[in-house]
């Protein structure tokens, strides 16, 4: 697990643990340290453990085991409305029977700040997300992009150094939610605030983050930046989740000058990386992009290896086509091309040659 | 799009007006709509509205003054009552003819105890003379004055002939002056003799008792309410049947295990005493006050409190008390700004129906109220089945049905009838 800023750490879990029952533990030996003012995804899919950690860290639920600090303390024995963390809800949360401004001025309130300042506060807040105009609302009187704008100044209002955001966009349509994706991380990032955001949804966890943190069954499966995550995923699971993916099943034949080669399950041989393969005779699952798929033999280096494809459907998308393959008893092998003016637009029966470059084909765990 | 074109109404395809065509079109859903409520509309107000409505009716029904002695009413319009003489022999011949008739159906008695609701002696005077008039011929034996005087002396008394003038007509105020210790006199409205003076103090503390037992339903209840909203649901199932219990017993068997814990040699008594709390000889009273009629009215009254409150706070989602907290708020700060608000449109649905419930409750007053603790629902019951002053307790129950009203009407004023969510 790439852990990088440890020195200047501003949230920090240390082997948390969370049990609910007494016999499975949700979150097993959690690490992680985040640097001030970064944005970090944890993406999941549900039951995975993520939104238990933003819990904890929120002081709804109680570790069970480990230690998390904020700032350098210890934040276990603090209550919620102590710790000063802002947080965004999935379904906004907003308190029906206060208007916009008395649901912003009400943190400001319980913090006993004057009224002048509070009001000054509240439409500054309102002015950040652009609904200083909404103030006299009712929340039911505001749609759904509008409440969630309202929700995140309102985690804002009192200058939290630390936001959570427990899948804020769920609710919203797609375009809608891509406008707010885009406020949220500028905003996040102009106000210079530490950011942890809980969602399933990859491409959001992508878009906005500076590292993500794929959660599966209470383990951090991996911590990096999207870029890394989505091209050198570090196990099988990651390479599932994040993006589309091929997944070709076999044994190691050899490592040699860091190339693998793999012999897949019904014979033929490719070249992969190693990630977490060792040694020759390990059962492997080899991972490929489908744009990194290569049908022009010209592009692969001169004795690289390649499989025999048929093509099974082709998928006009519009930017890319979409061609479905056999490879190697695989019914799911997709690649994607590009809508160039000079790419071919296969037939379905027709059987191609394909390969691509050894970097780009992970063997990773089976 | 706007469907109104720049002349006239919108038409429909086939050139009739929309309007028409849609009523149309929707005349018969609402015919079947009807139809289905019908049999229980037809229900409701034979056996419920209408009797109701003639039970409110008797509250100014007098006919029985006018149709008892017509002539004597007619003829007696004419006495003057302020001059302090005694009616024309007219009046008195005149009340022997009605009389004679009404002695021959034997409807004078029940003349005489509708008249004594007003000015007592009136029954024991009718029924006298009753006896004796049926020897009287209302032709041949003129000269009546002289005569009924001597049969009765109450003939001979200028108030008998006032009162009789003044309930006369066939409607009264009688009744409801009555029913707040009030009564017309022929001078006009007067209070009640102090003695009789009780109707306006049972409203009161009718009132005061029921906003009491609404209160201690709220406070009892809320806690309640809010575990059955927030603990798992398996557990607010076993909660609730306990909240529900009470429902599957009788409401007889409930108010008279009350006079068993309450009563000087009950349970809780002998509790306190074997511990040493209250002394032997100083047992507390705990029954048959306005204690007992409290304590037993809130146990009975609780759970039409609970239910309300428990629907309403289901739908109000916790995370608003993690928001809150997230906030800053402390636990007590979140409850309080955040959620009950938000409970309050159960408080409301809970106080009105327990407060309109115990308001008109009868049997558990009834039963640990003593003297002190009765209600004015079992003052109506007394003027229903023992006094048979059915005029006096139909006014009674309406000026309550009125302030009940009167009371709906306030709260839609302050809080918002539609503030009000029973699920």
């Amino acid at each position: 697990m790439a852990d990088t800023a440890k020195n200047d750490a501003f949230v920090e879990f240390e082997r948390v643990q969370k049990s609910y029952d007494g016999v499975n533990l949700v979150v097993k030996d959690l690490n992680l340290s985040m640097p001030r003012g970064e944005f970090l995804t944890m993406l999941g899919p549900s039951g995975s453990g993520k939104t238990t950690c933003l819990m904890m860290l929120a002081g709804f639920e109680t570790a069970t085991h480990g230690d998390i600090r904020l700032g350098g303390t210890s934040i276990n024995n603090i209550p919620p409305h102590k710790r000063g963390i802002g947080m965004v809800f999935q379904n906004y949360a907003l308190f029906p029977h206060m208007t916009v401004a008395e649901n912003l001025a009400f943190p400001l309130e319980v913090r006993k700040i004057g009224k002048s300042e509070r009001e000054e506060k509240v439409m500054r807040a309102l002015g950040m997300v652009q609904m200083q105009d909404f103030a006299g609302r009712r929340p039911s009187q505001l749609s759904g992009g509008q409440q969630q704008r309202i929700a995140l100044s309102r985690a804002l209002v009192f200058e939290p150094e630390l936001v959570l955001m427990d899948e804020p966009l769920g609710a919203l349509d797609k375009q809608l939610r891509e406008t707010l994706q885009f406020e949220i991380t500028n905003l996040a990032h102009e106000l210079g605030i530490t950011t942890v955001y809980v969602t399933h949804d990859q491409t959001e966890a992508l878009t906005m983050s500076d590292r993500v943190a794929v959660f599966e069954n209470g383990r951090i499966q991996q911590l990096a930046p999207p870029d890394k995550l989505y091209e050198e995923p570090e196990n099988s699971f990651v390479a599932q989740f994040i993006g589309e993916n091929n997944t070709l099943e076999g044994v190691i034949k050899e490592i040699k000058g860091g190339v693998a080669l793999v012999r897949l399950d019904n014979g033929d041989l490719i070249d992969a990386k190693p990630i977490n393969v060792t040694e020759a005779g390990q059962r492997t699952r080899v991972s490929i992009r489908p744009e990194r798929v290569e049908m022009d033999k010209s592009r692969l280096s001169p004795d690289a290896h390649t499989l025999k494809a048929e093509v099974l459907e082709f998928i006009y998308m519009g930017d890319i086509f979409r061609t479905r393959l056999r490879v190697a008893g695989n019914d799911d092998f997709v690649i994607k091309t590009r809508n160039a003016p000079d790419q071919v637009r296969l037939q379905p029966g027709q059987m191609i040659d394909i390969g691509w470059l050894a970097d780009d084909c992970r063997a990773l765990d089976a | 799009m706007s469907d109104s074109t720049a002349n006239g109404p919108v038409l429909a395809a086939d050139g009739t007006p929309l309007k028409r065509s849609l009523s149309r079109a929707m005349r018969r859903q609402k015919m079947r709509a009807f139809m289905l409520v019908a049999p229980l509309l037809i229900f409701v107000l034979l056996t419920f509205i209408y009797p109701i409505g003639v039970m409110l009716s008797r509250s100014v029904q007098n006919d029985i003054v006018p149709e008892t002695l017509p002539e004597t009413v007619r003829v007696l319009g004419a006495w003057d009552a302020s001059s302090g003489e005694l009616p024309a022999e007219a009046v008195y011949a005149a009340f022997t003819r009605d009389m004679s008739v009404a002695i021959a159906a034997k409807r004078h008695t029940r003349l005489g105890s509708r008249l004594n609701y007003e000015k007592t002696g009136f029954s024991s005077m009718f029924r006298q003379s009753g006896r004796k008039m049926k020897k009287l011929d209302p032709v041949a034996d003129a000269p009546f004055k002289d005569k009924l005087i001597k049969i009765h002396k109450g003939w001979g008394d200028v108030e008998t002939w006032k009162t009789l003038q003044t309930y006369s007509g066939l409607y009264t105020s009688g009744y409801f002056l009555n029913a707040v210790d009030a009564r017309m006199t022929p001078e006009g409205m007067a209070w009640q003799p102090e003695d009789k003076q009780i109707l306006l103090k049972l409203f009161g503390r009718t009132l005061v008792m029921s906003l009491i037992i609404t209160g201690s339903c709220i406070l009892l209840g809320y806690p309640i309410a809010w575990l059955l909203a927030n603990v798992s649901p398996r557990n607010a199932n076993l909660l609730l049947i306990l909240v529900l219990l009470p429902f599957w017993t009788s409401l007889l068997v409930r108010t008279s295990a009350w006079k068993v814990m309450l009563q000087q040699n009950g349970v809780i008594n002998e509790v306190l005493v074997w511990i040493g709390l209250v002394p032997d000889g100083d047992r507390m009273i705990l029954i048959n006050n306005e204690f007992g009629t409290i304590v037993a009215m809130t146990h009975i009254l609780l759970p039409f409190m609970i239910l309300p409150m428990y629907s309403v706070m289901q739908t109000i989602p916790p995370v608003y008390l993690r928001a809150a907290k997230s906030m800053g708020a402390t636990n007590w700060t979140a409850f309080w700004r955040v959620y009950f608000p938000q409970s309050i449109p159960g408080i409301g649905a809970g106080s009105i129906l327990v407060f309109i419930l115990s308001i008109g409750y009868y049997i558990t007053p009834e039963i640990v109220g003593g003297t002190k603790g009765v209600f004015i629902s079992n003052r109506i019951a007394y003027h229903i089945s023992s006094s048979l002053n059915w005029g006096l307790a139909a006014a009674l129950g309406t000026i309550l049905l009125i302030v009940v009203l009167a009371l709906y009407w306030a709260y839609d004023r302050i809080v918002g009838i539609d503030n009000v969510k029973l699920g």
